[in-house]
């Protein structure tokens, strides 16, 4: 049975123009799914989408056949893209980072989290360094679907290579279901068991290469 | 290596924190001691003395004596300490009304939005010391007067600023993040937003005491405000007007320098309580 089922979605900004028309698809349990396209294509909105952070105006997403739970930790987390973004700018690294429960010492070493950082902010450590904490918090037994909005787009190959082989280590191990969400095709064949193109997902009407 | 650098840069930091709280301590303490002296000062010691009238600036008179014979060093402190109070007062109400509009404003959005904004603009509209002489007229003049109509006046632009702080810290992405961590409202209540918002409203409070104590001053010289038999430094400029033509400059000059001097204390406090409170700069 899938996990995660996508039904028509439809979505657009206030009353911009659409973003995503018509989108369905399902994922199962435990399976690992790499969403590829280029820029403007709508990912990080459905991604979105996904994780409950916009409603869609069309179709709906179901988790395990309902529709996400409005409050208490949510069963699908989403790693944005820009971290700095995702850290409140006025707390310590170390209260971010345990802001929902003190995350696994595995997770904090294989995540290369120096505890020198807990005790700074956020605008004195990098990109990078950032993610680390974002990607470590949310690791945590009751995350079912991870979804990785160009999760590692800021790092170095070694640090990206170091990330996803835990990450994907760590989905294996728990049964975590994962939704990689990149423009990288050799990142989604490396990462995924199943890879769908947003283009053809996405039915929406407009030539976007005209834009 | 890395290491020591660290290090250093974080001793270095350290100095110029401490020398910024050193600025800020000075700073309340100035206006603490002005405002306490003078409140607890005997009137005996601005009394009239007909044998010490008109004399200029000397050491038994640091500013001088009126036509009255009046020592203007103490009848000016004591007109300070009068502005610094009302001036804290109707600071305080105006703050509490602009967080009070500004969290409402963002909180409910939609007509609630609208309602707060339109009274902005109402108020912003009106020429502000026209605004104040009504209001403190219409309350019939006198200390009541002068602090309704300060406090009431002085809300708008702190309104806006707090309405766009929380409107913009609501839809923070570390605050999504948080409500999906299975974070309660309370915890992002507590945690998220009153953190971001207090250090605005703090220094927001801070800058609107010079304006308070300038409009203060500013309508008590045009008559409007406090009476005439109140040591203060409207009422003091006020009076000095009438004796410059006879040469009594210091009447003017040493309770305007001081009233600027008081405003400007007060504006240091703020920006360096701004300095302190950033996170960009809290480090340096």
């Amino acid at each position: 049975m899938a996990i995660l089922e996508v039904k028509h979605v439809d979505f657009r900004y206030g009353s911009g123009p659409w973003i995503l028309k018509d989108i369905s698809f399902s994922v199962e349990e435990g399976e690992r799914v790499a969403i590829l396209g280029p820029s403007g294509y709508g990912k990080s909105s459905l991604a979105k989408v996904i994780a409950g952070y916009l409603q869609p105006q069309g179709g709906e997403v179901l988790w395990e056949g309902k529709p996400l739970p409005p409050s208490g930790f949510c069963p699908i987390q989403l790693i944005y893209q820009h971290p700095e973004k995702a850290l409140n700018p006025r707390w310590k690294m170390k209260d971010s980072l345990e802001e929902a429960g003190v995350p696994s010492g595995e997770v904090l070493t294989e995540m290369g989290i120096q505890e020198k950082w807990y005790e700074r902010w956020p605008n004195e450590l990098s990109g990078g360094e950032l993610q680390r904490f974002c990607v470590a918090r949310v690791l945590k037994p009751e995350t079912r679907l991870l979804i990785c909005d160009e999760m590692t787009t800021m790092l170095d190959a070694i640090n990206q290579a170091h990330i996803w082989n835990f990450v994907l280590s760590y989905a294996e191990k728990h049964n975590m279901t994962l939704l990689a969400i990149t423009h990288n095709q050799y990142l989604a064949d490396q990462v995924a068991t199943r890879v769908l193109r947003i283009p053809e997902l996405n039915h929406i009407q407009v030539d976007r290469s005209e834009l | 290596m890395a290491e020591a650098k660290f290090q250093k840069v974080e001793t270095g930091g350290m100095n110029r924190r401490r020398k910024v709280l050193l600025i800020i301590a000075a700073g309340v303490l100035a206006l603490a001691v002005i405002s306490i002296w003078g409140a607890c000062m005997d009137p005996a010691k601005y009394a009239p003395n007909y044998e010490a009238r008109r004399l200029m600036p000397s050491l038994s008179h640091l500013f001088g004596t009126d036509h009255q014979g009046r020592d203007m060093f103490f009848r000016t402190i004591c007109g300070l300490s009068t502005s610094i109070q009302i001036g804290l007062l109707s600071a305080v109400i105006s703050s509490l009304v602009a967080l009070f509009l500004g969290s409402l404003s963002a909180v409910f959005g939609g007509r609630v939005d609208t309602a707060v904004g339109f009274m902005v603009d109402l108020c912003m509209g009106v020429p502000h010391l026209i605004l104040l002489m009504l209001i403190s007229i219409a309350m019939g003049g006198g200390a009541a007067g002068v602090i309704t109509g300060v406090a009431v006046t002085h809300w708008p632009n702190l309104t806006r600023v707090i309405r766009a702080e929380v409107l913009q810290v609501r839809s923070a992405q570390y605050v999504q993040i948080a409500r999906k961590l299975g974070m309660s409202k309370w915890h992002i209540a507590a945690k998220h937003i009153v953190p971001h918002v207090f250090p605005q409203y703090l220094v927001g409070l801070i800058l609107l005491f010079p304006h308070a104590i300038l409009h203060e001053a500013a309508i008590t010289f045009l008559g409007y405000g406090l009476p005439l038999d109140t040591p203060a430094v409207g009422v003091i400029l006020a009076e000095s007007m009438k004796h410059l033509a006879t040469g009594m400059w210091w009447l003017a000059f040493f309770p305007g320098i001081a009233l600027l001097l008081v405003t400007q204390l007060f504006d240091i406090v703020g920006d360096y309580l701004k300095i302190l409170i950033d996170p960009h700069s809290a480090r340096q």
